[in-house]
């Protein structure tokens, strides 16, 4: 759907009768140092008074050329990068590469490796969306005090990653075939005790937001994102399901052995902003009764087949996609081998950037002040916008 | 391996039905032989958004999701060598897929040519930037192609594999392997 | 100049119990600066992350005076560059740095913004951001933690301290000869023109031999990542 040009657009506006020959359309550059815009994300828009009537965004900021990089290191030594493509959920990154690897050379995991994947990426997922929530409701003006409470969460969760894999946020600890280090009894156990204290938290935070007036009315109707549209710019995630579209990954495609979990899929109904915020809240809860059930069922094992090797690894050539579903939506990576060390062709199909595809329709027509509520809503980071 | 919950898509049942909707068109059959067996069509650029309006919309396949865009480049390859459009396709409404779709420019000249699929799926919009940006692929008929990643004035494809990068090398305190040569290199060059 | 300007101790304490409290210039301009330094909000990566964490409950960066992050760099002080810098965006940190007013600190919090870190070879990463910007704590890891950088913060209050009103150890916004706005790269063709600012940049010289390389010796062991063009 192309919008006007600047030109046409005030020709309109000299239509409308400003006839003393100025332009009343400002143009302004959003970004890329900028409080709200998430990371260094530029939008160049064109206002009328405080309406928008275009919205050119401009990626690129931090492009670290990714891609480029993994051509020239081993499979493994691309492990750590995806890490730092959406930093705030290292471990579903590592994930959907494990799988991608793993379909590309056909490497089994062991059971209680894939239970540990879940839970990870399941504790990953809480505390994205808390965090998410937080940044939200600071973008709307409530200066950092609900970010205080999600990142209060976000602290027992990144303990809890940084006692199991070594570091807070990188955690770079999935490998090809299972995982690094297996769960002590002890972990597990703290991890129970964390996701049962998780609701009281999620339930002080809809008691305190999901019907204070001032975010009902900052996010109701505003940046609505229609069904048709949504499928057809290729969105994915929360901000699918907002619209009604009843597809998440977990379930279509069962990677892992999410066949096994029995947790619903909340789907929103007007596609707004604050659909998109409920749904991450009703996420919550169902991960963390997935959490319950990987926790209480997880078998004893080991966390990586034995007779997988890592030095010296040499995929045959071929090539394979994997996709997972992240916390932002789907999360892809695609792979070429040539049967060498390095992978010829490494790809990542990241759901930010796709999901910006339809920000300019969100906006037209609506306030400077919705812009912000819009783009925080669809969950974007920068290191997977521009990997 | 957790195998797929869709199975792949019937790769001959597809290029049969395309060989009966759209005539003229070629369809081959790549085949891929990694375990994870996701064998690809490649499509002739002439039918292109032909063939890829009828996978949107025939009832049977409704491949209504255009997952990945990829660009690849083989220069090694016979004839000089080409770049290479790979699309990733899946159904929302079916739930399938995926239906993998390649696309080849006649060679590795900047710009190449290649349709745009982006009026059938408009979530290659920004991916085909991206790979005019990264590869150098005009796509015909892109709404707004222009660099998506790197800055305005930028000269050259970065993702080619004959790409050479900008020479800041001169401080490397902790150089070994590639790194060490080019730091050599950078030093011979300014005569030091 | 500093005995005229010290004041005995027990003078100071005999009239701190009279309620009158007696100090240097050069203290009481130090205590100003240090316990006040207020942050742009500028985060580029995951580095920002950190950042954030550190402002919360948990680490609390604002009892050591970082009380609010200022969105404008006409209210700041510390410019925090807390991630990678690419080429595309090294001319908006420089021409963010000119805009802050003296006086103004910088630190390069994580690897990519010591010198390009993981990210090194590329074709858009900056290697390192004191190539344009004096930089005046380094802070490595990746991301370093919360603790990491608020021991930053204490080593530029220490920093801050140690500088005198006068001599060497001068602070720059004093000194009227010491600029403070840098040169804003533009964008070339292939890279940023220049490619750094040698009044700012002063890498030591490092010894790299020259030497063609001999004929290829296998490796002794087996070498992850080793690669052959």
């Amino acid at each position: 759907m192309a919008t006007q040009t600047t030109a046409e657009l005030e020709q309109q506006q000299a239509q409308k009768g400003f006839d003393d020959g100025a332009s009343h359309l400002l143009e302004v550059s959003m970004g890329p140092q900028h409080p709200s815009t998430h990371g260094v994300f530029r939008m160049d828009v064109v206002l009328d008074g405080e309406r928008i009537v275009k919205l050119k965004p401009v990626f690129g900021y931090l492009h670290r050329n990714h891609e480029k990089i993994a051509e020239q290191e081993t499979y493994l030594g691309s492990m750590p990068y995806t890490d730092r493509l959406d930093y705030l959920c290292s471990l579903t990154n590592n994930w959907g590469y494990a799988l991608a690897v793993e379909r590309l050379a056909g490497i089994p995991v062991p059971e209680r490796a894939e239970y540990l994947r879940v839970i990870v990426a399941e504790l990953t997922r809480l505390q994205n969306h808390a965090c998410l929530i937080g940044f939200l409701l600071q973008d709307m003006g409530a200066s950092g005090t609900p970010l205080m409470y999600a990142f209060r969460e976000r602290e027992t969760i990144l303990d809890l990653f940084e006692s199991l894999t070594g570091a807070r946020m990188m955690c770079n600890y999935l490998r090809f075939g299972g995982c690094r280090v297996d769960a002590t009894p002890e972990w597990l156990r703290q991890a129970l005790q964390a996701v049962e204290a998780f609701p009281k938290f999620l339930d002080e935070f809809e008691q305190l937001l999901t019907s204070n007036e001032i975010l009902v009315a900052r996010t109701q109707g505003v940046g609505v994102l229609p069904e048709e549209m949504a499928v057809q710019a290729g969105i994915t995630g929360p901000t699918l399901r907002a619209s009604g579209v009843n597809y998440d990954i977990r379930k279509v495609d069962g990677y892992g052995i999410y066949d096994r979990f029995a947790f619903r899929v909340p789907l929103g109904e007007h596609g707004d902003v604050y659909d998109r915020y409920m749904i991450r809240l009703l996420e919550m809860r169902e991960s963390i009764a997935i959490l319950r059930q990987a926790l209480r069922e997880i078998p004893p094992g080991p966390v990586q087949d034995a007779k997988t090797k890592l030095r010296g690894f040499r995929p045959k050539p071929g090539e394979a996609y994997a996709r997972i579903e992240s916390p932002k939506g789907e999360l892809g990576f695609y792979l070429i081998s040539d049967g060498s060390a390095n992978p010829y062709r490494y790809r990542v199909r990241p759901p930010s950037l796709i999901n910006l595809t339809v920000l300019e329709e969100m906006c037209l027509g609506r306030n400077v002040a919705d812009v912000v509520v819009t783009l925080g809503s669809i969950d974007i980071v920068m290191g997977e916008v521009d990997r | 391996m957790s195998p797929e919950r869709s199975p792949n898509m019937g790769v001959e049942a597809v290029q049969a039905a395309l060989a009966a909707a759209v005539p003229g068109c070629t369809v081959e059959i790549i085949a891929n032989p990694s375990p994870a067996a996701q064998h690809s069509l490649l499509i002739d650029a002439e039918h292109a958004v032909a063939i890829a309006e009828f996978l949107r919309d025939d009832a049977a396949l409704r491949l209504d999701y255009c997952s990945n865009v990829t660009g690849v480049d083989w220069p090694a390859k016979e004839g000089g060598g080409f770049l290479e459009v790979v699309y990733h396709l899946y159904s929302m409404e079916k739930k399938h897929g995926p239906l993998v779709l390649r696309l080849r420019t006649q060679d590795r000249s900047a710009p190449a040519h290649l349709p745009s699929l982006t009026p059938v799926w408009r979530s290659a919009e920004l991916q085909e930037r991206e790979i005019f940006d990264l590869f150098g692929i005009h796509f015909d008929g892109h709404p707004d192609l222009r660099r998506l990643l790197m800055w305005e004035g930028f000269v050259g494809h970065p993702m080619r594999r004959d790409y050479v990068e900008p020479d800041d090398y001169e401080y490397e305190p902790t150089a070994h392997d590639a790194v060490l040569q080019k730091a050599q290199q950078h030093q011979r060059g300014v005569g030091q | 100049m500093r005995g005229i300007l010290a004041v005995d101790a027990q003078l100071k304490t005999e009239l701190q119990r009279q309620g009158i409290f007696a100090t240097t210039l050069q203290e009481l301009y130090n205590w100003g600066r240090k316990n006040s330094l207020w942050p742009l909000n500028f985060g580029l990566a995951c580095c920002a992350i950190e950042m954030i964490a550190s402002t919360m409950a948990r680490y609390d960066l604002a009892r050591f005076g970082a009380e609010v992050f200022r969105p404008s760099p006409r209210q700041a002080d510390l410019m925090i560059v807390a991630g990678t810098v690419t080429k595309k965006m090294a001319p908006q940190v420089v021409r963010l740095y000119n805009q802050m007013p003296e006086p103004k600190y910088v630190i390069a919090m994580g690897a990519c913004a010591i010198s390009g870190g993981p990210f090194k070879q590329g074709y858009n990463v900056l290697k390192g951001m004191d190539r344009f910007i004096p930089v005046d704590v380094y802070i490595p890891g990746c991301p370093p933690r919360p603790e990491a950088l608020i021991d930053a913060l204490m080593t530029l209050q220490k920093k801050i301290d140690a500088q005198t009103l006068t001599g060497e150890n001068q602070p720059r916004c004093v000194d009227a000869s010491a600029p403070s706005e840098f040169l804003v790269p533009r964008f070339g063709a292939h890279d940023l023109e220049p490619p750094q600012n040698p009044t700012v940049w002063h890498p030591p010289l490092v010894q790299i031999t020259t030497a063609q390389p001999a004929a290829t010796v296998p490796p002794t062991h087996s070498t992850a990542g080793a690669h052959e063009s």
